[in-house]
């Protein structure tokens, strides 16, 4: 049997280049109208009083006394009100729809809208804790006892746009009693439980289907809940299709975006060895809570980064600010975590005395190491081998140390790190309970029905071609659409590098038992998430496996900087991944580069701020992601090490290539300027700031 | 309303319309051309490039009443000719295409970049996409792909 990791076409290419493929903004149904938004003018406070226009004929508003469910989003800490009644909590808040056929006269009926508020003051300082998680591992604090000495840094990273190409979007309509949302999605069961939840509907009346998807990046995780709900109750009191589609400022200024963050490391120092950490996390949640709780805990269990501790006292808040909502990122607070820990370790190896390289490899977790809450690190880690390779093949250790000693402006970094793959915790046990159908037809085709979105990482081409090859068919025979929750169980989200691992797991299972059973006719298999036996894990006080598995990663990162203007230039970049097994190496190739030119950004190039609770880049040109001429080559090699309940051995891939980006240009930034990095993103402003302050 | 008058993927056009209508409107609503996307509706991501008169240009940023007597190819043109079977083959191949919402505007990118410059260097290739946003492949596949066709379609430009 051929080696499943050989690359193949991917099935949707065709549709894609020649334009055919179907975007929710290219739909267009008879009657339709469109939806836009009204939205607070302050952060803080309460509506007064609202005036509203008279409104032509066929034109509608859209409240919170619409909404006859529960006026609030169904997702994992619900806080998040569909249309606000009364209280503002950030600016831009959503209050009401404007609906109609033209949107010149809906523009012109939003202008029309007076809203009069009673203003309170706005907390933008991170002072409203709303979370707080602490654990220890080992002794905790007590390593701090009668040691040598204390070394202390912060670390801080700020807010990032997940910049989807495509705006987010819906089209809703009615089919009789049921209200259903076509739509730029993740998730198309958070989507339609937090509409049944709002409708207060019955299950069989609301039908979510997913619409080619251009890009989501965690973007499309819980936002696209907020406006379907939204949406949904329109269309249910309206009885027509309605598009809301947002325009890119809206999507800029309104959208959930990555957690800013804050962290505090401390080493105990005794006999010049780190005997025990000490970390506090703070993130910023925005003005409500939502799955920021799940962000803080990912960015937690990743204290130690690829490194093992046997002391940790760890700790963490989340902190409720009058801002735009923070939400899921590729990422998923991971990125905010590995930043501060391989900066931290490389920053105290250094202030120790020693070759930081060889100070982070003594510490690398080994196989059979505790995890940061005592869980167990079962599978081989091959981090030795990767790291040889990744300085092999980009002369890491000729050029670090050629650059250190020429001090001019060229810098090379390397950042370590790994990614839990699946749900947090319990969560694939607890929460998802993944359920997925394969179903033989008489035509002998197979057709996958799961709820896992094809958001550009290439699912519908690798599920089809795990079932295809375990079933030993032509992938034409393999059949996958779009998700409809009419047709498909709900397999969960399409988050946290689950997909192929957890949810293409089970459809491995169900293809065995299909493939034992192939004499049959017209016959399904179901199959339902089982949590391998030996995880344990108590969320509440943070002991145990966390993740079933790991996926780790190696970026090496060259860069030049200018002396003059500071701009720094990417020059190339070397990785090395163990995903377990690739399901198709071209795809897997194209989610490294795209999650590393992300995590790059992130650390030297995307600028996002807001002013008063504004944010202050409110289109592409404010916001600045790379284009092709600030990327470079990236040369990218993957080690095999399959993993026991991954189909073929694959563990996560989407969010990993993203988490080791930001340390490795920045300390590539370092090597380069002979200065030390606390920030991200590292901009030509900050380096003149760290130039200046000799 | 006034008429205006253009050449649409190979056929003549007289439309009656509003002249300060932005080109991507009438493509998508009025010709039902949707492979042109809007991505951001002020020429910074090249989802909606079209070919005006052979060369790359943001069809949301151009007026109706510009493209009067012009020559404008959409993707949906395009994709009938020979130069788009070489670099859709090679995009295919390369791995250029992830959420595919950028690609018919990487593609016409591509054209115009090949027609004017059948040879481009790695440099010249990305200043030839730079006016092209992407975000799932940090470009590094995309390059690649320009490279190919430029490759396979050794005598079409």
């Amino acid at each position: 049997m051929k080696d499943i990791s050989k690359s193949i076409n991917k099935v949707d290419n065709e549709e894609k280049i020649s334009g055919q493929a179907k975007y929710v903004a290219d739909y267009k149904m008879d009657g339709m109208l469109y939806a836009m938004t009204k939205r607070s003018t302050i952060a803080k406070g309460e509506i007064v009083k609202i005036e509203y226009p008279e409104l032509p004929e066929g034109y509608y508003i859209i409240d919170h006394k619409d909404v006859q469910g529960k006026n609030i989003i169904k997702v994992i800490f619900e806080d998040w009100p569909v249309f606000t009644d009364k209280q503002i909590t950030y600016l831009y808040e959503p209050i009401m729809l404007v609906i109609g056929p033209d949107k010149s006269v809906i523009v012109d009926i939003l202008d029309k809208i007076k809203i009069t508020y009673k203003e309170n003051k706005p907390i933008f300082e991170w002072t409203d804790s709303v979370i707080d998680y602490h654990f220890d591992k080992g002794q905790g604090n007590r390593a701090f006892d009668n040691v040598d000495k204390v070394i202390e840094h912060t670390y801080q990273t700020g807010y990032q746009e997940q910049a989807y190409i495509e705006p987010q979007g819906f089209i809703g309509y009615p089919e009789g009693e049921k209200t259903t949302l076509l739509g730029s999605i993740q998730c198309p069961y958070y989507v339609k439980n937090a509409v049944i939840q709002a409708l207060g509907e019955k299950n069989e009346n609301v039908r979510v289907i997913q619409a080619h998807v251009g890009g989501a990046f965690g973007g499309k995780e819980e936002y696209p809940s907020l406006i379907g709900c939204q949406l949904a109750v329109a269309v249910k009191k309206i009885k027509k299709p309605i598009k809301l589609i947002f325009e890119r400022e809206e999507d800029m200024l309104v959208t959930t975006k990555r957690h800013p963050s804050k962290t505090n490391f401390k080493a105990a120092i005794k006999d010049n060895k780190i005997v025990g950490l000490k970390a506090h996390v703070s993130i910023d949640a925005g003005a409500t809570i939502g799955l920021s709780g799940v962000v803080l805990s990912r960015a937690l269990l990743a204290v130690s980064g690829a490194y093992t501790f046997d002391h940790l006292d760890v700790s963490g808040n989340v902190y409720r600010t009058n801002t735009v909502p923070n939400g899921a990122f590729r990422g998923f607070g991971a990125p905010q975590m590995f930043f501060a820990v391989d900066m931290f370790i490389e920053h105290v190896g250094k202030e120790l005395g020693y070759n930081p390289l060889d100070f982070r490899q003594k510490l690398l977790v080994k196989q059979g190491d505790r995890t940061s809450t005592n869980g167990l690190f079962r599978d081989p880690v091959l981090m030795p081998e990767m790291i040889q390779k990744a300085i092999d093949e980009s002369d890491y250790k000729n050029k670090i140390k050629k650059y250190s000693q020429e001090k001019n402006f060229k810098g090379i970094g390397m950042s370590l790190f790994f990614h839990g793959c699946g749900f947090t915790g319990s969560g694939e046990k607890n929460i998802i309970k993944a359920k997925v159908r394969l179903k033989k037809t008489k035509d002998d085709k197979v057709h996958i029905l799961v709820a896992a979105v094809d958001m550009g990482q290439g699912i519908k081409t690798t599920f089809r071609k795990l079932i295809a090859h375990m079933l030993d068919l032509d992938i034409e025979k393999v059949v996958f659409n779009n998700p409809d929750t009419d047709f498909v169980p709900d397999s969960g989200p399409t988050v946290a590098s689950r997909t192929m691992m957890i949810v293409g797991g089970l459809l491995a299972r169900a293809a065995k038992e299909m493939k034992s059973r192939w004499v049959e006719n017209d016959f399904t298999v179901e199959k339902e998430y089982e949590q391998p036996d030996y995880i344990e894990y108590d969320e509440l006080h943070f002991v145990g496996d966390a993740y079933p598995a790991y996926s780790w990663g190696v970026n090496i990162v060259e860069v030049e900087v200018d002396p003059v203007t500071y701009q720094v230039y990417i020059k190339k970049s070397w990785s090395v991944y163990d995903v377990g097994k690739a399901i198709d190496e071209k795809i897997v190739m194209g989610q490294a580069d795209g999650g590393l030119a992300q995590g790059l950004a992130y650390g030297y190039l995307e600028v996002m701020n807001h002013k008063d609770g504004k944010i202050m880049q409110k289109n592409m040109t404010d916001y600045i992601i790379p284009t092709a001429m600030d990327m470079s080559e990236m040369e990218t090699y993957l080690f095999d090490n399959p993993y026991a309940f991954g189909p073929y051995g694959a563990k996560g891939v989407g969010e990993l290539p993203l988490i080791g980006g930001p340390a490795a240009i920045a300390k590539a930034i370092e090597n380069a300027i002979g200065k030390t990095v606390y920030k991200i993103p590292v901009t030509p402003e900050y380096i003149m700031e760290l130039m200046n302050n000799d | 309303m006034t008429e205006i008058k253009f050449k649409l993927n190979g056929k003549k056009q007289v439309i009656k319309s509003n002249p300060n209508r932005r080109l991507l409107d009438v493509l998508r609503e009025d010709f039902d051309l949707t492979g042109s996307k809007e991505g951001c509706g002020e020429g910074e991501c090249g989802a909606c490039s079209v070919l005006l008169n052979g060369q790359i240009a943001n069809s949301c940023c151009i007026p109706l009443a510009n493209v009067d007597g012009q020559d404008i190819v959409t993707i949906e043109g395009f994709s009938k000719t020979k130069e788009y079977q070489v670099i859709k083959d090679s995009f295919a191949e390369a791995g250029g295409v992830q959420c595919g919402f950028c690609t018919p505007g990487m593609i016409i990118a591509t054209q115009s970049l090949l027609n004017e410059n059948p040879h481009p260097s790695d440099y010249e290739i990305k200043i030839g996409l730079s006016g092209n946003l992407c975000r799932c492949t940090g470009y590094n596949l995309i390059i690649k792909s320009v490279k190919l066709a430029a490759k396979d379609g050794d005598d079409l430009w």
